[in-house]
């Protein structure tokens, strides 16, 4: 379905390829998404594995950068604390759009092994910010790392863009009216 | 186009007030997420205050409401970096407490996989330090040794990080067929990189410019702040609860507690810190050697395992030699199957306490290189 696929098949025998602007926007986007690695807890260990030399995360593409201005997406890879939240939320805040989220073992899922008995942990990172691929596991394997990173590759591939602000007047005015039935 | 201005300005006029500066709890290179309040007088730090509690996991709540083997999990991610050794001296507390016996393989074993272990934890250490020096290479290096590492203790107990392998009595698996070799292929390898570090980064004219002569800990003050590990060890104090107070099957293997001894830069800075730990895992190596070659090849690991751990009344205090220093686990205990408190001295924990001590009167760039050396694990400090 993607653009590089029809290389093999072009328009007339050479030279053109048809498509959307919009698929080769999101081919571009997709393919190229820096993140702002923030590491919380052991996850953040096995993140640091998954970066080195033996599973090679940046062949996805990704770069890690420090700076939550220039990151696409934002991952968080472990334990939130009640104190951490706020932070969380400032970042993610500073994000500019389009910006994604990756949330990583099971207790930036839910709370994980600290679910019951934890006082001081949030119980899953989705309470503060709207999250768009959860990576189950405690930590994680390297390969749910790969599957995470695929499935938000192919979350942003089938985003519209076009027409943006009009679509978000659409919705907001459908909501009023839902708001006002009920 | 109007006429371009000069600004004269008078420099002994300008005003060179403090400045405080937040390090983290999002920064780059903090180690964790711990953050540092800094006071700056230009680029000199004149004062640091850590700020903990960014990860506090409510470890000694958990205690109380588990019972002793649900909490072996939680150990392990206290020091995530080090598991196997977190959960040994939980587990020698209990068999103290119960009198178990572990059988003889039993010990050769958690000996192996402890070594293993410190050596995965100074591999990281020593990368992450390379790191906050600017030398990528070796983090790369180190990473590709430890894979082979975390493979045998994955075939081991299941898991990559956290590995629950341990119980009271006993292990939770046997070794499997081919263990033997697999450990010496990852001696062989140690060796082999360690020796391509020396030259690549700690011998490095820029390494040795940025590590040495910073962050200057004397003996004094580390026996003064309770430091243990090679943070104690780089300032020249031969203390490693191994030789001083064997426990398990140490007492029969012969190897040697490396110190720091200021051969590059004064005893007691950074790079010593750091030398340790390179240092450390040729004597793990050798640990390893002697082990496997002394462990015995038949016995049950799971035989002395009880099916419900109920303590006796009383109080009990292990302690072990952790990659980090010493680590112990107080638990009292009332009679029941779940204990009625516990409190574990975390060493990063006493380890970071020196930072505001060591990094008063250094470039604000070596504060980084401070904290790289003392190597914490946020899971620890905070629990
Ligand atoms: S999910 Fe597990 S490994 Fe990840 S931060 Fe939580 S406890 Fe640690």
């Amino acid at each position: 379905m993607g653009l590089l696929n029809r290389l093999d098949d072009p328009y007339e025998g050479g030279g053109i390829v048809l498509g959307k602007v919009e698929e080769l926007l999101n081919w571009g986007r997709s393919k190229s998404d820096w993140y702002l690695h923030f590491g919380l807890a052991c996850c953040a260990i096995e993140f640091m594995a998954m970066n080195a030399s033996h599973f090679d995360f940046m062949r996805f593409g990704t770069i890690p950068r420090t700076s939550p201005r220039q990151a696409d997406f934002i991952m968080v890879t472990g334990t939130v604390t009640f104190k951490m939240a706020e932070r969380i939320k400032i970042l993610y805040e500073q994000m500019a759009e389009p910006k994604y989220v990756i949330s990583v073992g099971s207790c930036s899922n839910s709370g994980g092994p600290y679910w019951e008995h934890g006082y001081h942990v949030l119980k899953g990172v989705d309470r503060i910010i709207p999250v768009d691929v959860y990576i189950p596991g405690c930590p994680p394997r390297p390969e749910a790392f790969e599957e995470g990173m695929m499935q938000l590759q192919k979350k942003i591939n089938q985003q519209a863009i076009f027409n943006k602000r009009k679509r978000i007047e659409l919705e907001d005015s459908t909501k009023d009216e839902s708001n006002k039935e009920s | 186009m109007g006429e371009i201005k000069r600004m004269d300005l008078e420099y002994s006029q300008l005003d060179s007030d403090r400045m405080r500066i937040n390090v983290g709890p999002q920064h780059p290179s903090t180690h964790g997420v711990l953050r540092l309040e800094v006071e700056v007088d230009g680029e000199i730090v004149t004062e640091v205050v850590p700020h903990l509690g960014y990860l506090h996991r409510s470890f000694e709540k958990h205690c109380e409401k588990l019972n002793y083997q649900q909490i072996i999990p939680f150990i392990d991610r206290m020091d995530y970096i080090s598991a196997m050794n977190n959960e040994w001296p939980y587990v020698m507390a209990l068999e103290k407490m119960l009198d178990i016996k572990v059988p003889e393989k039993v010990e050769y074993i958690r000996v192996i996989v402890a070594e293993l272990n410190r050596i995965a934890n100074h591999q990281i250490a020593v990368a992450t330090f390379g790191m906050d020096a600017g030398a990528f290479t070796p983090f790369l290096y180190y990473f590709r040794d430890r894979e082979a590492i975390i493979s045998i203790l994955e075939r081991l107990s299941g898991a990559r990080l956290l590995y629950n392998y341990f119980r009271v009595g006993g292990m939770a698996a046997d070794i499997y067929p081919g263990f033997k070799d697999d450990c010496l292929n990852v001696v062989k390898q140690v060796r082999k990189t360690n020796a391509e570090i020396m030259k690549l980064l700690i011998h490095n004219s820029i390494f040795i410019k940025r590590s040495a002569n910073v962050g200057i800990l004397t003996p004094e003050v580390a026996i003064n702040y309770a430091c243990s590990g090679p943070v104690l060890r780089g300032s020249g104090v031969a203390h490693d609860l191994r030789r001083d107070e064997p426990y398990s099957v140490y007492d029969r293997f012969d190897f040697e507690i490396p110190v720091g001894k200021g051969d590059v830069g004064v005893v007691g800075d950074c790079w010593n810190r750091n030398i340790v730990r390179v240092h450390e895992m040729e004597q793990s190596c050798r640990i390893i050697e002697q082990a496997l070659a002394q462990m015995p090849e038949t016995g049950d690991v799971k035989a002395m395992i009880p099916k419900r751990i109920k303590l006796p009344k009383g109080e009990v205090y292990m302690r072990t030699e952790n990659p980090k220093g010493d680590l112990g686990f107080y638990i009292v205990s009332n009679g029941t199957d779940k204990p009625e408190r516990m409190k574990a001295r975390g060493t990063s924990f006493v380890n970071l306490s020196v930072i505001p001590e060591i990094s008063k009167g250094y470039m604000f760039a070596d504060l980084i290189l401070i904290l790289g050396s003392i190597d914490i694990v946020l899971g620890e400090v905070d629990r």
